[in-house]
């Protein structure tokens, strides 16, 4: 593949070219092309199945880009993972706490992974659950935690890397309505006080709304629309949701419940009854 | 707490850079410290782990020694079969280590670890000994009960250090093993068969309780290509003092065990896809 010139401004968090990817026969992400400006919060949105998931598999080095294709804060994906990996935070759309290990031992293990040099460990450790609410139960093992509550606990995971870039898959699938606020909460207060870009992806298109400054509308592979939330609701009528603008720019139904659908969220349920 | 957030250091810049080396043993001690923390705060899987082993040595040790029927030369049996049944603790922990990265896999945890700069040869190697973490302080609780049972063991601390690192080596083999298999069948139930199936072929096609020199021919040659059997030897050798090739021994036991990591390696990528 021939490199596409990339003539990045550094004030994109990522940059992607084209991209594409294929299970077997199945086409999951469809030649996308897909920029986020450094300090945002963006919003990758569309029904499961849509290709949000795979599209941030790639972006986080877990599937693999071809080189070109993605830029992370103007590193190449493909060429320089182990650097890509430094700027990033990732939190999966499973609740993926390890539920054995304290709060504390959680966040200490990232701490470790991240080569935080040890004479700052266990200030920044503390200063991550903090900032998510979580300092009083540290040295509760993660299995008696709500649901609302292993999500923060992966969002203080990710900040003790201080990422530039935060990506969250899905973070407020299978919890209740206070869990879901807590998490929003939290990604609004860190985002607003380190600057760092976050690009979350969501089905929940009110979330979306409420708390992206920008989004993009993904179906089938593809990106159908992109632009700030008011801008796309102001583009299909006066008193337009993002639903709408969804129906009008897929010609298809948000609302159907796919079987998939259903099944993702009945096992994002499990984990979090799993882990209490 | 905008003050807490800023006390965060600023990017990565301020963490450490360490070579290839370095990384891997980093990541390998944060896995083993990982594995400590978890056996703290649930005990209960030692005690049960331990159940099995007091059973072989109490129950088939005790009775064998009286029958005499196994030839051990001028060493009793019980002290013949305890590094045997030292090396098959090991082997089950490290065996089914591979149920653990599969519900890592499910949880989500494997990918969120993949997303921290660790090349996976680092993951797999930190996972391998963290098994071998786990397999040491079970075989602690063995030692005491050998001892109890009046097995002559060792009191050399260079041997028995040497011992824990034949059963590091070992578990990490196994375990990579176990990973391999978990790359391969990609399914928590699937490995649970699979692991059943070999640890028993494994541990009686080997000299853990029996002397090679009674094996039919086809069985030593089994033996022969059996990681478990040159970890039994190098265990008897430094335990209890019988003849052992402990330079051969170590060495297949580190090229068994560095061929394993390459390969559970290589096949992690599948577990992400």
């Amino acid at each position: 593949m021939s490199t596409p010139s990339l003539a990045v401004a550094p004030s994109l968090a990522v940059h992607c070219v084209g991209l594409r990817y294929s299970f077997g026969d199945t086409v999951a992400v469809s030649g996308i092309d897909l920029d986020v400006a450094a300090g945002t919060v963006f919003g990758l949105l569309g029904p499961n199945g849509a290709g949000k998931t795979t599209a941030i598999r790639m972006i986080t080095t877990l599937l693999p880009a071809p080189p070109g294709a993605i830029e992370v804060l103007g590193t190449d994906v493909a060429r320089h993972k182990l650097a890509v990996r430094r700027l990033i935070g990732y939190v999966p759309q499973q609740l993926s706490a390890d539920g054995t290990l304290t709060g504390r031992e959680n966040v200490a293990l990232f701490a470790r992974l991240f080569d935080v040099p040890r004479r700052t460990r266990r200030s920044i450790v503390d200063t991550a659950l903090e900032s998510v609410g979580l300092a009083d139960v540290a040295d509760r093992t993660a299995k008696t935690y709500s649901g609302g509550m292993i999500r923060r606990l992966e969002l203080a995971q990710a900040l003790v890397n201080a990422p530039k870039l935060l990506i969250l898959d899905e973070p407020t699938i299978g919890l209740d309505p206070i869990g879901r606020a807590s998490v929003w909460e939290r990604i609004g207060v860190v985002a607003e006080q380190t600057g760092m870009t976050v690009l979350v992806t969501t089905h929940y298109m009110d979330e979306a709304d409420q708390h992206c400054d920008r989004v993009a509308l993904m179906h089938r592979g593809r990106i159908r629309a992109e632009g700030s939330p008011a801008d796309l609701k102001a583009s299909v009528g006066p008193d337009a949701t993002l639903d709408d603008v969804f129906r009008a720019s897929t010609g298809d139904d948000l609302g159907t419940e796919t079987g998939e659908r259903m099944s993702n969220v009945r096992s994002a349920r499990r984990t979090a009854n799993r882990l209490g | 707490m905008s003050a807490q957030l800023d006390a965060l250091p600023t990017g990565s810049a301020d963490t450490v850079r360490k070579g290839p080396l370095r990384l891997v043993l980093s990541r390998a001690g944060t896995m083993c410290l990982v594995e400590l923390q978890k056996l703290r705060h649930d005990r209960t899987e030692l005690v049960t782990r331990a159940i099995q082993p007091a059973l072989w040595l109490l129950i088939f040790g005790e009775t064998f020694t009286r029958l005499h029927a196994i030839p051990t030369g001028n060493v009793p049996y019980l002290d013949f079969l305890a590094p045997g049944i030292l090396a098959q603790s090991a082997l089950f922990v490290a065996i089914f280590y591979g149920i653990q990265i599969i519900w890592e896999r499910d949880a989500g945890v494997l990918a969120k670890l993949l997303v921290t700069p660790t090349p996976r040869i680092a993951l797999v190697t930190g996972k391998a000994f963290a098994s071998g973490i786990r397999a040491v302080v079970q075989a602690l609780v063995v030692l005491i009960l050998a001892a109890i049972l009046g097995v002559g063991l060792t009191a050399n601390p260079i041997k028995l250090i040497a011992t824990l690192v034949v059963l590091m080596l070992g578990s990490a083999f196994f375990c990579c093993l176990s990973i391999t298999i978990a790359g391969l069948v990609l399914s928590r139930d699937r490995l649970m068969g699979i692991g059943q199936a070999i640890t028993m072929p494994l541990f009686f096609a080997s000299n853990a309780l029996y002397p090679v020199a009674i094996m039919p021919g086809w069985l030593q040659v089994i033996n022969r290509i059996n990681p478990l059997g040159y970890e039994v030897d190098a265990l008897r050798g430094l335990l209890i003092g019988t003849q052992a090739d402990l330079g051969a021994d170590f060495a297949v036991l580190i090229v068994a065990c560095a061929a394993m990591i390459s390969i559970a390696s290589a096949l992690l990528g599948r577990l992400v896809r």
